[in-house]
């Protein structure tokens, strides 16, 4: 497989060019991610070369770091608690920006890769990158609910922290995968390569990929949005042919 | 299930990806029931489909769509069996209307507050509560009475009902009663139908026997009726307003639903009214007793997430 992925990389070298920033090339599998009828989650392959400029560049060795995002959307985190013996809703954070989708990967480590600073600075890890918080001044303690963002959606697989999952040979050669669930929201999405060594960054360079709705999907969402009516009439016209095709063949059946 | 083996379908509107097989087979069990007990089903769908996975909003709102179809596909054999009292119907349904409209705009203030699941689960909870055990009880002395006697006939209690003015003759159910007792449950079961993503079905048939005393013959092919044109207009409000109505997920739960109709409208023919009713409570109550425990237990995740502020 890795050998594969060698090949892969070599002969898409050639025509990925060099317009990437100065000594990280990189390439992707896929540039756009249709979301189709039967779409179940996809794969995307990150792969790239290092160019090493002058001597000094290969003290110390070098680690690499992968990100792949999802727009940031504002999103309501609630609390739940038991009022009158029944658990319920009580209060609410609002954090301004989280993407939905968020994969971090690296050759080690994170803790070892990534300094806090470069963390603080590039906002690397989803913890950085969430931003709080616009909720009611009275709420005690905000990070709980930053943080239980961060847990609800890392158990639904949509925070991904793949640690060793960057593969980096002769200290040239890189290359990653990342499992895409099939729950995607459609949209921009960006994928960062981040070069580092001892914690800081030393280069980096992103690239979009595209997610969109494809075909009826698409034709769908946009009716449903647009023309609301029409789409309701059409959703009940649907369902009442079917309920009739359904008392009709059975009435043929019995007889 | 092996044999089909996984077909993933991404849902539109929903923007999840759901096991079109799964849905198929919830979709004729729960046919089968809505033939067999003349209700939607929905009571049970609702809540099967927030286990799976689909937001609530979307649940509700598709839910009642596909009620629409088993609705139409159970009524069409009532109709031909002249089981269905339209003029009831007709009555039945302007307070369906009114009462959707309640509904939905309840459902949307509550949306914006974050409360909207707990409405719904406590609205599961009472209603199914309430109802199942009045049914269990009603039809556990029925049915201990007809070992006896043939099962009931007509029976014409002279209740509160009948001394309410704005008279009507209902010639297929043979009553004369108030219109107004017909219109209040219209109205209840509509906001039920748009805050609860039900048809109403499991409400409005033990009101339409115990309450306006109509005979069971007519009491399902009315209810149908009725069910039809409310969760018809609910699609519409929800469509327009809230835009959760998902097509591909109704058409994957109607394929399932209108088939299981069928059977269920021939099974319940064979079964006598008792032990129909006597099923129907305890399904009912089993799926309150789950929605209450979990209401009372502690959940594992006291966190949730939802889209953040009114669009």
């Amino acid at each position: 497989m890795r050998n594969l992925y060698a090949f892969v990389v070599i002969t898409m070298l050639s025509w990925i060019g060099h317009a990437s920033a100065q000594d990280i090339v990189l390439g992707l599998s896929k540039q756009e991610i249709g979301i189709t009828a039967f779409f179940d989650g996809s794969e995307i392959l990150v792969f790239g070369a290092l160019k090493h400029q002058s001597e000094e560049s290969s003290e110390g060795d070098l680690d690499v770091v992968v990100t792949i995002a999802s727009p940031r959307t504002p999103v309501t985190v609630r609390r739940k608690d038991k009022r009158f013996g029944i658990w319920v809703n009580v209060d609410a954070l609002e954090v301004d920006l989280a993407p939905s989708f968020y994969a971090v990967a690296t050759t080690r480590p994170f803790e070892q890769v990534v300094s806090n600073a470069s963390d603080l600075w590039h906002q690397i890890s989803v913890r950085q990158l969430i931003r709080a918080v616009s909720g009611p001044l009275a709420i005690e303690n905000p990070e709980d609910f930053t943080e239980a963002l961060v847990r609800v959606r890392e158990s639904d697989g949509l925070y991904q922290t793949l640690s060793g999952a960057v593969t980096l040979q002769d200290q040239t050669l890189f290359s990653t995968s990342v499992s895409l669930p099939a729950n995607l929201v459609e949209g921009t999405y960006t994928a960062r390569i981040f070069l580092m060594r001892d914690g800081d960054v030393i280069s980096q360079h992103q690239t979009a990929i595209d997610v969109r709705k494809v075909g009826i999907e698409r034709w769908l969402y946009n009716l449903a949005h647009q023309r609301p009516v029409v789409y309701g009439l059409l959703s009940l016209a649907i369902a009442i042919f079917a309920g009739w095709a359904a008392a009709a063949v059975f009435r043929m059946v019995r007889g | 299930m092996a044999l089909c083996g996984d077909m993933y379908i991404y849902l539109p509107i929903a923007e999840v990806s759901v096991n079109a097989f799964v849905l198929l087979g919830l979709g004729g069990l729960v046919g089968v029931l809505s033939g067999m007990f003349g209700v939607g089903g929905g009571f049970l769908m609702t809540p099967l489909l927030f286990f799976i996975g689909i937001p609530p909003a979307v649940a509700v709102a598709t839910e009642a769509n596909q009620i629409v179809a088993s609705s139409f596909s159970g009524v069409l054999a009532h109709v031909k069996r002249r089981n269905v009292d339209f003029k009831m119907g007709g009555v039945l349904l302007i307070g369906g209307l009114i009462g959707a409209g309640v509904g939905v705009f309840i459902f949307n203030y509550l949306k914006d507050l974050g409360q909207v699941d707990l409405l719904v689960k406590l609205c599961y909870v009472v209603f199914l509560g309430i109802v199942g055990s009045l049914m269990f009880t009603e039809s556990l002395r029925a049915l201990r009475k007809s070992k006896h006697a043939l099962p009931s006939k007509s029976r014409k209690k002279r209740t509160w009902v009948h001394a309410l003015p704005l008279k009507v003759r209902f010639r297929v159910s043979g009553l004369y009663i108030s219109a107004i007792p017909p219109v209040l449950i219209g109205i209840l079961v509509g906001i039920l139908a748009a805050i609860m993503g039900v048809g109403g079905g499991f409400v409005m048939v033990p009101a339409m026997i115990y309450l306006l005393g109509m005979p069971t013959k007519v009491v399902v092919g009315t209810s149908l009726f009725q069910i039809i044109f409310v969760t018809a207009f609910t699609t519409m409000l929800h469509a327009t307003t809230n835009y959760t109505v998902d097509m591909v997920l109704a058409v994957l739960l109607l394929v399932g639903g209108v088939i299981g109709a069928q059977f269920g409208t021939m099974l319940g023919a064979k079964l006598k009214a008792e032990q129909l009713r006597i099923l129907l409570a305890i399904m009912v109550l089993l799926v309150c007793a789950k929605l209450g425990f979990d209401l009372i237990v502690q959940p594992s995740e006291l966190f949730n997430l939802g889209v953040a502020g009114g669009h």
